[in-house]
Parts: C-alpha cells; structure tokens; sequence
C-alpha cells in the first residue's frame, strides 16, 4: 500500500517538475516554431536541418496542419513563422506579412499507364466539376474519371480553386441553379465552379501522390516540386511544368509559398527568414524542384 | 487506527481519479455543446443534419451524406466483423481444445493493440487496389472502410462475446448433450440463446467503436461529399469530416464541425444507452433464475 502512495507523489511531483521546467526552457533557447502548409513543410524541414548544421544553437521546429492552420497559429502566437502555400487574402493581408521564399507550380497528375497528356485549363475545369465525367471526352480511355482533391482550407487546394476553378467567369446560367447564401449579400453572385461532389478528399500531397499512383483512372492536384518522377504530369495549356517555365511565368497555375510573420519577429525567427532568402537557402529549394525568389 | 487512516487516504486517492475521469467528460461534452449547438439552431437542426450541401467557405452546412455515411460504414463493420466475431467466439468456447484456444485467443486479442494507422496503411496499400481491380470502382469505398472496421473491432467483440458465452453454466450444456442434442443443436439452441444478450451488448460496443474509428476511415473511405450509392462508391464519415477540416476551420465552419462532434455524440450515446440497458436486463434476468 505503501508504494502506491509513494507511485502517487513521484507522479504528482515529475508531473509538477516538467511543466515548470517547459515554463522556463520556454524563456530562453526556445526554439523558432513554423506551423502551416503541407506543401511547405518537407521544404522547410529541409531548410531547418541545412541551417542548423551552421547555427546548432538554434532549434527550429517544424509542424504541418495547413496553411489556413499556420496563418490562425500567427495570429494567436503560437508560432513565429506560418507556413502558406497561396497568396493571402485581403482581410490576412491586413494584419500579417507575407515573405514570398519560392514559386511552386501546381502539378495537375495522372496514373503514369493514363494516355492523356495534355488539358486546356477550361477542360481541367470541366473535369474537376464534374461536367466532364470520362476520360473518353477528353481523348483517353473509356472510363470513369476519379477525382482526387485535398480538403476545405488546404493552401493547395485554394490555388487551385484561384487558378483553375475560377480563372474564368462560367456561364451565369451554370451558377444560378446553385443560389449563393446570406453570408455574401448584396456582392455579385460568385460565379464559384465547385469541386465536384464526387470528389475524393484526401489530406495531404502525399496522399494524393499514393491515390494517383495506384489508380489508372485518377487525376489529381499538387504541388510540383513533389511529385516527382512517380507520376504522369499534365501539359497544361500547351506548356510543360518545368522549373523554367515556372519561372518565366509561361506556366498557367501557379503559387507562391511565404513565411507569414506578424508585426515585430523575433531575432531567431528572422535569422531563419534571413537564411532561406540567401542564395545558399534559395538553392537548396531549387534543388528539390522549387522556383527560388533571387 | 492508523490503518484505517491509510484506507480513507487510499479511498479519497481513488475517488479523485474516478472523479477526474467523470469531470473530463463533463468539460469535454459541455466543450462540444457550447461550440456546437448555436451554429446548429442558426442552420436549423433539421437543415444541419438534412442537407447534403457542405460548402463551408460559402456558409452551407448539411452533414446528411456523412450521417449517412458514418451509418453505412457501421453497417457494413458488423456486417463482416460481427459475423467474424461470433464465429471466432463460438469456436473458441465450444469446439476448440484448450490448446488451440491458448494460441488463438491471445491472437486475436492482439489485433487490438495494432494501431489504427497500420490498418489504414495496409487498406490503402492492399485492400483498396484490389477492390479496384476484382470489383472495380474507385477503391476507396464504402466496403473497404468496412473490411477494415470490420477486423478493427473484430478483438473487442470477440473476447466480450467469449465472456458472455462462458458464463452461461455448465448444467446448460451438459443437459442439452444429456438430452440427445448434438453439438452443433447445443450451440444454437441453447447456448446462444443463454448468452444472446451479453453478444448483443459486445456488438453494440463494437458499433460504437466503429462509429467513432477516424483514421483508418479516413485512408480508405475516400471522404467523398456524395452520398453513396453502392458499397463501391467512397464516402465520408462524421469522424473523418471533423479530423479532416479540423486543421484549417475558422467561424462558423469550426463551429459547424463541432455541431458534427455534437451528433456524432448523441449517435455514440444512443448506442451506449442500448447497451448498457441490454446487459442490465441480462443482469436482472440472471439474478432471477
């Protein structure tokens, strides 16, 4: 009986010595927290390692969650660098600055056994919508086409509902069966062209990379420095996404990625920031598929 | 004297912990509640688990499909880990040699303590491409979601079952054999009968676990907005919606994810209230006879 009393005391008292020892490690060599986009994260992460080989003193933690995330973690303070993949919208523009530290295309991908090369951004669109339904309407096998799309406030999923959903204004008749709410009154009526019901949700690049990869009938979206060479990427208006039409701006559909600060950073933080906009920092993005800012 | 002391600090020890264990459910529902409900009465409670629009960026919320969706998931969970566990349940009491059980039952218990991901990761490495291929369709569906909930809660029921069926006595058994019955007549007829109540009470806590199972769901299940048309289209779950958008939502969308936490509650309440009355009944019978 005894020991089960002592158990509990050396519990209650580890419990007590580790939340007072964060509270003060907290003060001093706390590390620099980036929180955000899925797309930035493996970048970041690279990043992080290449500057902490040169400044070991400094520790920078990496976290996903989404850009959307990362921007709400800015503004409650939890994190001293958010993490977007999209450029920010007017009411985030406000009160936070965006650091642009690379370009990113957005790869729109198929199954690599998947005949269809090339899109116009209009029949991507028609296929996202579900307007277009087979792969037969747009010069490939006669099969049902599967969507793959990330979720509701992922950085990658807005640029691409920017870039291609809404790059042009539809047909009012197409949006008029689908009444726009209370929530925007007197506005013009969104001409929005939704993803399509059917489809598929999933959570991160990497998800949609697998999905892709092992569905003939899948296409999907994400962003182009990860693809790789496991994937079919789609020419879209007549041009390849390579690094160089990325940043010459021949390519349609694509985004910056910024490090979102908010008012003063701290000295740590902005070392980080300093470091990735270096050549060396800028390299190490291009290196891995990105379009550098320099 | 002293000793007794010692067993009043021992007992108030214990019932703090108790207490902390009924005091976070208290915050965690009045939490969801708080959070949920007003967005819900502003949608319309009817609207809010009717509709089939989820655009939150546009302020519409209807979580029918992924009602729908969670219920048919569960469906098919029991269909194929229900039917699963009560065959095991029934090998394991009443036709296997005790050696076989003592290889067999710590086997099955083991498949509790693999973690949710792994399934998740084998459904979408394995299962999923081979729906595609022999069954066609997208995969990711409503089957492949049940498969894969189906062997998660295969573990739970199956030992809860094989508890309820040894605690029929033995006089039982030994009088139907007496009687002339064969094996297989004592099994179903009397055995099964004995211990119908404490199965139904292991199903019922394999459902809730079903319900609730959120990442496995969400690698194979393909959390579609549509509603399913057959046990080949994708889906989405109530679970898989919250963890899903949960990272990004803000407002009204937050809020409406904590309205689906609020049904998913009184769904996986309604489930453990069944449950909890079935075995008390089974209690009571059992304290008459």
């Amino acid at each position: 009986m005894k020991w089960i009393i002592a158990a509990f005391l050396a519990l209650a008292a580890a419990v007590v010595f580790v939340s007072i020892g964060a509270g003060w490690g907290g003060h001093r060599g706390k590390p620099v927290v980036c929180i955000g986009s899925t797309s930035v994260e493996p970048f970041a992460e690279m990043l992080a390692e290449e500057f902490q080989h040169k400044d070991p003193n400094l520790s920078i933690d990496v976290q996903g969650g989404g850009s959307t995330a990362g921007i709400q973690a800015i503004l409650e303070g939890i994190a001293d660098i958010g993490m977007c993949s999209r450029s920010l919208n007017p009411p985030e523009a406000a009160k936070l600055r965006g650091i642009p530290i690379a370009l990113d295309g957005l790869a729109v991908v198929v199954n690599k056994s998947n005949p269809v090369t090339a899109l116009t951004r209009d029949q991507v669109r028609a296929i996202f919508s579900g307007e277009v339904a087979r792969w037969s309407e747009v010069g490939g096998a006669d099969e049902p086409i599967d969507l793959i799309t990330r979720e509701e406030g992922s950085g990658t999923r807005e640029a691409f509902m920017k870039l291609v959903m809404e790059a042009k204004v539809a047909p009012p008749a197409a949006a008029a069966s689908q009444p726009s709410t209370a929530s925007a009154p007197a506005a013009a009526p969104p001409p929005v062209v939704r993803i399509s019901r059917k489809a598929m949700t999933q959570e991160s690049n990497g998800a949609v990379k697998e999905l892709v990869k092992h569905n003939r009938r899948a296409i999907g979206y994400m962003s182009l420095g990860l693809v790789h060479d496991e994937l079919k990427i789609i020419t879209v208006d007549g041009v390849h996404p390579t690094a160089e039409a990325v940043r010459s701006k021949q390519y349609p559909l694509m985004r910056p990625f910024l490090f979102v600060v908010r008012g003063t950073v701290r000295p740590a933080a902005q070392d980080f920031i300093d470091y990735v906009l270096t050549p060396e920092g800028q390299h190490v993005l291009e290196k891995e598929g990105l379009v550098g800012v320099r | 004297m002293r000793q007794a002391a010692k067993d009043k600090c021992i007992s108030l020890i214990l019932l703090a912990v108790a207490m902390s264990a009924i005091a976070s459910l208290a915050m965690i529902a009045a939490f969801i509640f708080r959070e949920g409900l007003p967005i819900m009465m502003k949608v319309g409670v009817g609207k809010f688990l009717l509709s089939s629009d989820w655009y939150p960026q546009e302020g519409r919320f209807g979580i029918f499909p992924m009602i729908v969706g969670s219920l048919a998931v569960t469906a098919g969970a029991m269909v194929i880990g229900g039917t699963l566990s009560l065959a095991c349940a029934i090998l394991l009491t009443q036709f296997c040699p005790p050696k076989v059980v003592s290889i067999l039952k710590p086997c099955i218990e083991l498949l509790a303590g693999i973690p949710s991901v792994v399934y998740g990761f084998i459904g979408v490495v394995i299962l999923v491409p081979a729906i595609s291929r022999y069954l066609g369709g997208p995969g990711l569906s409503v089957l492949a979601a049940s498969v894969v909930l189906g062997v998660m809660i295969l573990p739970t029921v199956t030992s809860i079952s094989v508890d309820a069926l040894r605690a029929v006595p033995r006089s039982y058994r030994e009088g139907a054999i007496a009687l002339g019955a064969t094996e297989w007549q004592t099994t179903h007829r009397v055995m099964l009968k004995a211990a119908r109540s404490g199965i139904v009470a292991a199903m019922i806590l394999g459902m809730g676990r079903a319900v609730g199972e959120t990442m496995a769901v969400i690698m194979v299940a393909g959390n579609t907005l549509d509603l399913p048309h057959s046990i080949l289209a994708p889906v989405r779950t109530l679970t898989s919606n919250i963890a899903l958008e949960m990272g990004y939502a803000a407002g009204e969308h937050r809020r409406a994810l904590f309205a689906t936490g609020v049904t998913l509650f009184a769904i996986i309440m309604i489930l453990n209230t069944i449950a909890l009355t079935v075995s008390r009944r089974r209690a009571r019978k059992a304290g008459q006879s």
